[in-house]
């Protein structure tokens, strides 16, 4: 059975690490991220878990013990949010490189500057070619689900990346909501014990973590992260159904959300989708036939997979919280439309910039952005191909 | 009861309306429902205006904006009402409560002609007389559950106490105080 519960995006996050109980935390408080490392700190100083927790003195330091941890075999983590994951920037790739298996929950909020606290997606989406594996949620419920879930993808032989588990700053992480918690026994069992292959404290077999690659190796180190980055694929799909058969909540790479006969689609990522999906049942009540393309997984970017679930659209917004500033599409919409490109579609794109520095998404949003879809395919109206929606009038 | 009931506090940073949405979804969540309870953060310091929101329903919740036409309104600090469009979108067969020791009438002319139900209590004397102390929430959140009838008062009053002995484990003493503001809220709120 299981347990009905209440608890915020940070509450959930630090609960599943409560039951997944890693091995090694280190961690610096930085908003809207501070609450995970001070509640599992709370859960350590109770007892409740046997985590190592390390209060280190920068985010730089954060990610290099965290590393340190997982070469010597160790089950990681850190947690962290907007300029803290930046100052961690050269560490990422360190990470990914060295092929370590660890876990950083991400609770994502805009960069500076102007300084704003609030949630978008510039610093995982600007980590986006840090060799990560990335996961998204729209609410409390799949940011623990995706938790849980880690671990399994990210230590798998085939895989061997880092994984980053992100969340909407306090769109989610601060919003007290309904939760379905599993029980400790079934999450422990179904993360199961860590047991790495090879590792620093391993005295039988030496290892040299973070040599130096001449150009004669640097390649094939990258080529070797792609591979690994493909495998995970299968990994997510095998992951996310076995998760489905524990808990009835069943993970892909993306929600699809009345899309099946839909001829105009919204792309989005994060808690935005359950505002869209609001605006898509009022919209289906007046007969217009729209849905949604949730991502969940941005890395491993499932480019065959969205073309095909988007094959019968006719228009399609594609969503960013971010800016990329290349005067066409944020970062998923040159993505998603790379990959259409390459399917041969024929559907009308729209890149659509929204919510930064925690600008509100409502469901008059998503119907505007709906509307327009259906206005540029039905009546042939221009419309700027890259543009903003929610900038104040004055 | 509407599908979805919706809230917006206003208050200042330090009052406790953030808590207040909190305990109110908690609360709601033990009456069975589902729940969001989240704050909008602006500068984050003492005394700056912050705004929370409720949703309570028997469905789903998965809007995840702010609410701009909500049902109740919940004013935790009257000086407000100099400053911020409190009804703004408020439902004219809704409700809004303020936290003021003035007259009905004086706060009359702050809400911009609105039609609904406008409720006053003084939270500040309730808080005084119950707590020794100014803690506005507590006779706030009795307050907006009297006016929007989200539940009964016995049940309440019965999950409040449960939660009270919850988060006020190390310091019982607190407890009876805070469910006299509860209750003397509850009668006083008109």
């Amino acid at each position: 059975m299981a347990i009905r519960e209440r608890l915020s995006g940070n509450e959930a996050v630090a609960y599943a690490i409560k039951q997944v109980n890693p091995d090694v935390m280190p961690a610096f408080p930085i908003t809207p991220s501070t609450e995970i490392p001070q509640m599992v700190a709370n859960y350590i100083a109770n007892g409740e878990v046997d985590t190592e927790f390390i209060p280190v003195e920068s985010e730089h330091s954060a990610m290099s013990a965290a590393i340190g941890a997982s070469a010597a075999g160790a089950r990681a983590l850190t947690a962290t949010s907007s300029c803290g994951m930046a100052l961690m920037w050269e560490l990422l790739y360190v990470a990914a490189s060295n092929r370590l298996p660890l876990a950083l929950t991400l609770v994502n909020r805009a960069l500076s500057g102007p300084i704003n606290i609030n949630c978008d997606h510039s610093d995982s989406m600007g980590a986006r070619d840090a060799g990560w594996i990335q996961i998204y949620a729209e609410s409390n419920q799949e940011v623990y689900d995706n938790f849980i879930q880690a671990y399994r993808i990210s230590e798998h032989k085939d895989v061997h990346l880092p994984i980053m588990i992100c969340q909407d700053g306090f769109i989610t992480s601060h919003a007290l909501a309904n939760i379905e918690l599993l029980e400790d026994e079934k999450v422990k069992n179904f993360v199961g014990e860590y047991h790495p292959e090879n590792y620093l404290l391993n005295s039988e077999q030496p290892m040299a973590v973070g040599p130096y690659a001449v150009s004669n190796y640097y390649m094939e180190t990258k080529k070797a992260q792609v591979e690994a980055m493909k495998n995970a694929k299968q990994v997510i799909l095998d992951v996310g159904k076995e998760y489905g058969e524990l808990s009835g909540r069943t993970y892909g790479f993306f929600e699809e959300y009345r899309l099946d006969d839909a001829e105009y689609a919204i792309v989005i990522i994060g808690s935005a989708a359950g505002t869209t999906k609001d605006a898509i049942d009022e919209l289906r009540e007046q007969g217009k036939k729209v849905g949604l393309l949730k991502l969940r997984v941005f890395r491993p970017f499932p480019a065959e997979e969205i073309a095909v679930a988007l094959k019968n659209c006719k228009a399609v917004g594609i969503m960013d919280r971010c800016e990329s500033f290349n005067g066409q599409a944020g970062p998923l919409a040159a993505e998603v439309t790379a990959a259409l490109f390459r399917a041969k579609s024929h559907a009308e794109v729209v890149s659509y910039v929204y919510g930064l520095g925690g600008r509100d998404y409502r469901v008059e949003d998503a119907r505007e952005i709906f509307e327009e879809l259906e206005d540029v395919v039905v009546n042939g109206k221009e419309v700027e191909q890259f543009r903003y929606i929610g900038l104040r009038s004055r | 009861m509407k599908e979805t009931v919706e809230i917006r506090w206003h208050g200042r940073g330090g009052q406790g309306a953030k808590t207040a949405a909190l305990l109110l979804a908690d609360v709601c969540f033990k009456h069975g429902k589902n729940v969001q309870g989240f704050p909008e953060y602006g500068p984050e310091r003492m005394g700056a205006p912050i705004t929370a929101y409720n949703r309570i329903s028997d469905h789903e919740l998965r809007v995840h904006s702010n609410i701009y036409d909500p049902d109740y309104v919940v004013v935790v600090d009257e000086t407000l009402l100099e400053t911020i469009d409190v009804t703004a979108g408020l439902n004219p067969k809704g409700a809004i409560v303020i936290n003021t020791q003035r007259p009905k009438d004086e706060i009359i002319p702050h809400l911009k002609g609105y039609p609904g139900k406008i409720y006053t209590i003084d939270a500040r004397r309730i808080s005084e007389e119950a707590l020794g102390k100014y803690f506005p929430n507590s006779p706030m959140l009795a307050a907006i559950v009297a006016v929007s009838h989200v539940m009964e008062k016995d049940e309440f009053l019965t999950q409040m106490e449960a939660s009270y002995k919850h988060k006020f484990a190390k310091k019982p003493e607190v407890i009876e105080g805070n469910m006299k503001a509860l209750k003397m809220a509850f009668e006083e709120v008109q």
